[in-house]
C-alpha cells in the first residue's frame, strides 16, 4: 500500500499548538531559526568534509556511497566530537561572554576614559 | 574533554526498526546533541545569573518584595534578553530534532511501515484497539513539539510517529538515555534488583509506554515475566512492537488501552505497575482515575513506580521551580507544571497507597558504559530532560483497608 508522500514538505510540519513568541519582534524569532538552521547545516558541511578527507587519506578515491556508509571509529568520532564543540563554541562566543559578563561586571569603558583623561 | 562527548549518532546500538540516517542525517543529529548539551552545560547557568542579577532586582524595585510563585518568575525572566535568546535556540532545537527525524522516517515510510507490519503480523505482540479514543490530554497540542504528537501519523496505520521519536530521543536528550534510548527502563531494572534483588514479578504492567523503549528492558531482565505495554496511541504501540519483536523480545505484548478504564484486568492482576516520565503528560482530572486504576489491579504486595522528574514542594526554591517548568510553556507539556505542584503523595494516598507504604528514591539513566561516560548533572543538568530522576513509589498494602473492614464486620 505505497502511498507517495513529499517528504520534504511533510519533514517541517509544525506541532499543534500555538508557539511561544520570545521576542518583541517576530521577524526577530525568523532570524534566530534561520541562523541556527545554517549553523547546523555548516556544521553538517564541516563533519562531511571530515569524512571525505578521512576517506581520501585512508583509501586515495571516494565513492558517494563510501560517504553515505561512513561510520568513524572510536577515537575519529572522538576528534569530530571535540571538533563540533570548538566550532559551536566559536558559534556561540556572544552567549558565553554575556554570560561571563553577567558573573562578573565591568563597569564601562568610558567610566575609564573620563578617569585616566583627568590626569 | 572526552568526558563531554557523547558518542556519535552512528555509533549506537541498532535494531531492525531503526530508521537508517543517510551521513548528513546523522550529522544533523550530532550537531543538535551537542548543541542541546551546549545550552544546558555551557550556557545554562547564565539564566540563573541573569535572575539573581538583573530580573530579580528589577523585581523588587518595582514591587517592594520577593516573587510569590514560579509563574511571577517566569513573567519577569520573559522579558530579560539573555533568558529569551536562550529560550528561543532551546525551542528551536527541538523544532529543527523534530524536522530531521521526520525527514529520516518519511523518505522510507512505505519500507518501515512494512517491516513493521511484517514483525506484528509475526509476533503476536500487538493488539491495537480502534474503539479507543485520544483523551483530551494527549491530543490537545502535540507533546514535545512533534507533529503529529504521539497518535498522529502521514496515512493510517503509519509508523511516522513512533519512528520519529525514536531515532531523535538521542539528540533531545543529548546522548543520556544510551543507545537503545532505554536508560529510563534500565534504571528502573537496576533500582529494583538492587532493592529487591529475590523478587521475580510474574506479570508486570506499564502505562504511557510510547514505544516501550523503557517496558522492553522490564521484559529482558524478567525473562519469566509477562511485560503488558499500555498505550492510548496506536501510531506509537505498532511501531514499539515492532521495534520489540525485532530486539527478539517475546514475552511483552503491546495493547493499546487507556490507563484510567483497566477494566480489562482483574483486580489484583499486576505485581509491578510502572509509569516512566508519564505522568506530567496527563491532566487533574485524568491522574486520579489513572492510579487508582493503577491501584486496582496491583496484586496486595505489588509495586506501583513512577519515574518523574523531581516534583516542585515547598522545599524547592522558586527559581528552580521556574527553569523545571520551562517545558511546560515552551515544549507543549501542558500539565507539566500543575503535576510537579501537587503533592504526589496526597493523590497516591487517595488513590489508595497509604502514606506509610510509600517512598520516594532517586534513579539515573544506565547507559551503555561502553559508548556513554554519565550524564551531566548539577548546575549542567538539562532540567526538564535530564536523565536523573526521582521514582514516587509505593509498596500495595498486603491487606487492603477494605478486605480489613470485611473481616472485622463479618
Amino acid at each position: 500500500m505505497t502511498q507517495e508522500i513529499d517528504w520534504i514538505a511533510r519533514s517541517g510540519a509544525r506541532a499543534k499548538g500555538g508557539r511561544p513568541a520570545f521576542f518583541d519582534e517576530m521577524a526577530v524569532d525568523r532570524l534566530y531559526s534561520l541562523a541556527l538552521s545554517l549553523t547546523a547545516e555548516l556544521a553538517v558541511t564541516r563533519e562531511r568534509l571530515d569524512t571525505v578527507e578521512r576517506l581520501l587519506e585512508a583509501q586515495g578515491s571516494l565513492s558517494r556511497g563510501a560517504i553515505e556508509n561512513f561510520k568513524p571509529g572510536a577515537s575519529a568520532g572522538e576528534e569530530r566530537g571535540i571538533a563540533m564543540r570548538a566550532y559551536i563554541a566559536r558559534v556561540m562566543r556572544g552567549f558565553q561572554q554575556e554570560v561571563e559578563a553577567m558573573e562578573d561586571p565591568d563597569p564601562p569603558v568610558t567610566d575609564w576614559v573620563e578617569r585616566l583623561s583627568r590626569g | 574533554m572526552k568526558d563531554k562527548l557523547p558518542p556519535p549518532y552512528t555509533a549506537l546500538k541498532r535494531h531492525p526498526m531503526m530508521p537508517e540516517a543517510s551521513h548528513d542525517e546523522a550529522a544533523r543529529f550530532n550537531f543538535l546533541t551537542l548543541f542541546n548539551r551546549y545550552l544546558s552545560g555551557d550556557i545554562g547557568r547564565g539564566n540563573r545569573i541573569a535572575y539573581e542579577k538583573r530580573v530579580l532586582p528589577a523585581f523588587r524595585e518595582i514591587h517592594r518584595r520577593d516573587p510569590e510563585d514560579r509563574e511571577e518568575i517566569r513573567v519577569a525572566m520573559n522579558q530579560d534578553p539573555f533568558h529569551r535568546t536562550w529560550s528561543a535556540l532551546k525551542r528551536n532545537s527541538m523544532e529543527m530534532r523534530q524536522q530531521n527525524g521526520r525527514q529520516i522516517v518519511l523518505r522510507q515510510l512505505d519500507a518501515l511501515d512494512a517491516r513493521a507490519r511484517a514483525f506484528n503480523e509475526a509476533s503476536g505482540l500487538l493488539e491495537l484497539n480502534p474503539g479507543i479514543e485520544q483523551p483530551v490530554y494527549a491530543a490537545c497540542v502535540d507533546i514535545h513539539c512533534q507533529p503529529g504528537g504521539y497518535h498522529g501519523g502521514e496515512h493510517p496505520d503509519d509508523v511516522t510517529v513512533g519512528a520519529n521519536y525514536d531515532v531523535g530521543l538521542f539528540a533531545t536528550t543529548g546522548g543520556a538515555l544510551g543507545s537503545l534510548n532505554d536508560g529510563g527502563g534500565q534504571a528502573v531494572v537496576a533500582w529494583v534488583k538492587a532493592n529487591r534483588p529475590d523478587w521475580y514479578p510474574e506479570r508486570i504492567l506499564d502505562v504511557g509506554c510510547t514505544v516501550g523503549h523503557n517496558a522492553v528492558p522490564f521484559a529482558q531482565h524478567f525473562p519469566n515475566a509477562e511485560v503488558i505495554a499500555i498505550d492510548t496511541a496506536a501510531a506509537s504501540l505498532r511501531y514499539g512492537a515492532a521495534r520489540a519483536a525485532g530486539l527478539g523480545v517475546k514475552n511483552i505484548r503491546f495493547i493499546q488501552a487507556s490507563g484510567e478504564d483497566l477494566s480489562r484486568f482483574p483486580d489484583g492482576h499486576f505485581d509491578w505497575v510502572q509509569t516512566t516520565m508519564f505522568l506530567h503528560e496527563l491532566s487533574a482530572d485524568s491522574m486520579p482515575r489513572i492510579l487508582a486504576e493503577c491501584q486496582r489491579v496491583l496484586k496486595p504486595g505489588g509495586l506501583l513506580l513512577h519515574v518523574e522528574q523531581p516534583q516542585y514542594g515547598p522545599d524547592m526554591p522558586l527559581y528552580e521551580q521556574f527553569i523545571r517548568d520551562w517545558d511546560a510553556y515552551n515544549n507543549n507539556e501542558p500539565f507539566w507544571s500543575a503535576m510537579h505542584g501537587i503533592d504526589l503523595k496526597a493523590v497516591m494516598e487517595e488513590a489508595g497507597f497509604p502514606i506509610d507504604h510509600q517512598f520516594v528514591t532517586g534513579v539515573r539513566a544506565v547507559p551503555d558504559k561502553s559508548l556513554f561516560r554519565g550524564s551531566p548533572d548539577g548546575e549542567e543538568e538539562d532540567y526538564g530532560r535530564a536523565a536523573i530522576w526521582n521514582a514516587y513509589g509505593a509498596w500495595k498494602p498486603q491487606v487492603t483497608s477494605q478486605a480489613a473492614a470485611k473481616e472485622i464486620s463479618a
